[in-house]
């Protein structure tokens, strides 16, 4: 019974149980109502922070070729622990807004050509050297020249000119860009000495904690920065240690969990997160992210170049069974534009595509297409279930008449070899904290990731035109037009957005959701404590 | 010079040259898969810009055979070189797993020879009887499963349920032994149950056969106990083939447990392989398979001097 009120206990404290709902499952295993009162007063008082203790984190994503590097970074371990000893200039706060870090204050020229961003005053990095704007000049430098092999290349190559001015580090764009902050928390730009130019792989950073320990692919531990900026350890980043353990494996993971062996794991299978959440010392905490699963057509290669075939595929989708089918509800439908709820200035009145058999018959019928097989290809590794969320969409497709065939491709080399490259396959993205940066990345003409072929001059001039745009009203329109039109016409179908499924221990306090990324965007080291 | 020694010369020699070809082909295999490392390292952040700056700075854009012979030459000349992925020295990094690799086979070997021998002993004293059926049953059925849902099966029970083991296996050199030992508990015990039952049915198939012999009735005959009998007589003269199936089991456990290391998150060899093919890390993938190779051959090397040992007509050739 203790197990059941501590599990229930930690349902207020997570802000998941109200205390109607506490009051009633405990008066269910018996608690007298003035007891339960003071057990629901006791959780709900949100406990002042600990210090002390060791966070364990289990995470799916590492490998034994993982670098310290931050150019190199593609996997969740190398960023869950990046995000212990390295700052961005600033990041994305849960709310959506900018927050800033190693950038103190920042503010644009009206035409949001110039930004300048202010340094932190004083701060040092962890081997004790004093950050200045020369340093963030340097990182940047180190992302974007001709010799870098960054995957935040695309991101900064927008920039102009850049020059440090005191303590005043400042950018020049090409073409104006209100959202630049947004692009500048890219999880590859933590600001290191010298850029990182000496040597990349050192882990200097004014993070909250420091490398102690790395095995790639096997764990890496942290120890509190003593002198970290932002406050003492009573205040933030409560912990002595934080420990990254590489647990690829879900059952692995799934298991370390419950045996108590770490504290938190990411990405819970949405198969298990109902039955796993059901365990009295832990709980499944799902965020709303803007990750999206996609099976994607390429507009300028036949038959996808007709659209009439693509309608016809968008409306021979059924969302909602693959939401609960592949996802298991842990996600929401797609609307076949690559935006949500989850980002500023979305607009909410575009209709929902609706799943219509009749409608998919008839643009079949219109777009006259021969009959030959249309070929969809995906791996297991495309995103988790896309093999059985292809399986489904050709049974959709084949209760509309529509020749749909899945061929199935190995993991290895699947984005090298299949995406981007064959016509029709499945894929994911992991989202971008605002729509210019979405867009950017992978509907505008010239992007290397247009994995759609985009490649439409009228939607160009509108991207570029609200992204100079400083009137918020003005810009969600053309965002809103944007959207209707991609979704009307591209490439993209867009069945599901994911959630960010994690597993917490019940021992963790104040946790929060974030929906720029999983484990409350890997900053849960520096924001939960353990009771 | 001793026919022994001779053999065990030539055997060497030949092993090299094997190296040598395996080497070779693990070469052409890796160039053959489609994609290289910078573009298994990029995966969907690739641009041709940043794919053409990594390929020049990790040297992918010379020849094939060029890249084949500098590995070579390094090697010969005791120089693994540095990972293409994360630049470390791929020496140190073969260092720590290797030696856990080594210490899991150790561990696991530890208790599975003697046992299965033990077991093999006592299915021939009591053949075709309970203990028998019962040894054979249990170690064939343990054979019959994959070894993830062995694994998934104790953690199920010693981990989860009755928290008794770690669910997966971190070592680190502030560990004491025992708190090691603890550790791997699971993954050695998941091995001693894989391996088991090849070791336990060969031990028992060779001594029946010896059992035939006419030797073994004089013995009976002497009034010996049955056990005596297979210790004393069958069990010697049955040594040839039992060692060399502990050295096949052996030779697994050191380089065939990736499934196990996957599941127990346990830092091996293999998985350390299974990430460089993955990646496209060629010089890792050579070194890798070079010493897996040579693991297999110096153990067979040793299997058949121990054959010949144990042979007093090969021993002693005319």
């Amino acid at each position: 019974m203790k197990d059941q009120l501590d599990h229930y206990a930690a349902r207020v404290t997570a802000g998941k149980m109200n205390r109607r709902e506490f009051m009633g499952k405990a008066a269910a295993l018996g608690v007298s109502a003035a007891m339960a009162s003071t057990l629901f007063a006791a959780a709900a008082r949100a406990m002042s922070p600990v210090a002390g203790g060791v966070f364990r984190m289990g995470v799916q994503g590492g490998e034994s070729t993982n670098s310290q590097d931050p150019a190199s970074w593609a996997s969740d371990v190398p960023i869950a622990g990046g995000n212990c000893w390295g700052e961005s200039l600033v990041e994305v706060a849960p709310d959506g807004s900018i927050e800033g870090f190693v950038a103190e204050s920042w503010e644009s020229t009206a035409d949001a050509k110039t930004w300048r961003f202010k340094i932190r005053d004083g701060i040092e990095f962890s081997n004790g050297k004093t950050v200045t704007a020369e340093d963030a000049l340097r990182t940047m430098e180190r992302h974007s020249n001709e010799d870098s092999q960054s995957g935040a290349l695309g991101i900064v190559q927008s920039i102009e000119s850049m020059r440090v001015d005191g303590d005043v580090f400042e950018v020049t764009l090409g073409i104006g860009n209100a959202d630049l902050p947004y692009l500048l928390t890219d999880y590859h730009l933590k600001i290191q000495p010298d850029g990182g130019f000496d040597d990349p792989t050192a882990a200097i950073g004014t993070g909250p904690y420091t490398l102690e320990t790395d095995e790639p692919g096997v764990r890496m531990t942290f120890k509190r920065n003593p002198n970290y900026w932002a406050g003492g350890q009573d205040e933030i980043a409560h912990y002595d240690e934080v420990e990254v353990i590489v647990l690829n494996d879900a059952t692995a993971r799934t298991a370390a969990l419950q045996s108590g062996q770490v504290d938190s794991i990411n990405r819970v299978e949405p198969k298990i997160a109902a039955l796993l959440d059901r365990a009295p010392t832990l709980s499944v905490r799902a965020t709303e992210g803007r990750g999206h699963y996609v099976f994607i057509a390429h507009i300028d290669t036949a038959p996808f170049d007709n659209n009439e075939l693509r309608l016809a595929l968008k409306y021979a989708l059924d969302r909602q069974d693959m939401v609960d089918k592949i996802l298991q509800g842990y996600g929401s439908v797609g609307n076949d534009f690559p935006i949500n709820g989850a980002y500023p200035l979305f607009d909410a009145t575009i209709p929902q595509r609706e799943h219509s058999l009749e409608k998919a018959r008839e643009h079949y019928a219109k777009s006259g297409h021969d009959g030959s097989p249309i070929i969809l290809r995906t791996a297991d590794g495309a995103f988790p279930g896309a093999v059985d969320a292809a399986a489904l969409f050709q049974q959709s497709c084949q209760a509309a008449g529509i020749p749909l065939e899945v061929r199935r491709e190995p993991n290895d080399g699947y984005w090298s070899e299949v995406w981007n490259v064959q016509p029709f396959c499945c894929s994911y993205w992991g989202g971008r904290p605002v729509q210019d940066q979405m867009y950017t990345t992978a509907y505008l003409s010239t992007a290397d990731w247009n994995d759609t072929r985009w490649k439409v001059p009228e939607f160009d001039e509108m991207l570029l035109a609200a992204r100079a745009e400083l009137d918020e009203a003005k810009r969600k329109e053309i965002y809103s037009k944007m959207g209707r039109m991609l979704r009307d016409e591209g490439g993209l179908i867009l069945p599901m957005f994911n959630n960010f499924v994690d597993g917490v221990s019940n021992q963790i306090q104040n946790w929060s959701a974030d929906p720029n990324g999983p484990q409350m965007n890997w900053y849960a080291s520096k924001k939960t404590w353990k009771a | 010079m001793h026919p022994v020694l001779t053999l065990v010369v030539q055997r060497l020699a030949l092993g090299i040259l094997l190296l040598l070809a395996a080497s070779a082909l693990i070469f052409g295999l890796t160039e053959i898969l489609p994609g290289d490392a910078a573009q298994a390292i990029l995966g969907q952040a690739a641009t041709a810009e940043n794919l053409a700056n990594l390929r020049e700075e990790m040297g992918l854009d010379r020849p094939a055979l060029t890249r084949y012979f500098e590995w070579l030459g390094g090697i010969v000349t005791g120089d693994m070189g540095n990972a293409l992925t994360n630049k470390l020295p791929i020496a140190d990094q073969i260092a720590f797993r290797m030696s856990n690799t080594l210490f899991l086979a150790f561990w696991a070997a530890l208790i599975s020879v003697p046992l299965a021998i033990l077991l093999g002993l006592i299915a021939v004293r009591y053949q075709n009887r309970w203990p028998d059926k019962l040894i054979s049953g249990v170690t064939l059925a343990s054979i019959s499963l994959p070894e993830f849902m062995i694994a998934y099966i104790l953690i199920f029970f010693f981990a989860v349920q009755l928290f008794w083991a770690p669910s997966f296996a971190s070592i680190n050199d502030g560990m004491t032994l025992l708190e090691q030992l603890h550790a791997i508990s699971l993954p050695v015990a998941v091995l001693t149950l894989v391996v088991l039952a090849h070791m336990m049915r060969m031990t028992r198939a060779a001594i029946l056969n010896v059992m035939q012999s006419a030797y073994i009735e004089t013995a009976e005959l002497k009034g010996l106990t049955t056990f005596n009998v297979i210790y004393r007589h069958a069990f010697p003269n049955a040594i040839a083939p039992i060692v060399t199936v502990v050295m096949i089991n052996l030779a697994y456990l050191v380089v065939g447990v990736v499934v196990v290391e996957v599941v127990f998150a346990y830092p091996g060899m293999g998985q350390y392989l299974v990430d460089a093919v993955v990646k496209r890390d060629v010089p890792v993938v050579l070194t890798c398979g070079v010493i897996f190779a040579a693991v297999y051959i110096v153990l067979n090397i040793i299997a058949d001097v121990v054959s010949i040992l144990a042979n007093p007509r090969l021993r002693h050739p005319k």
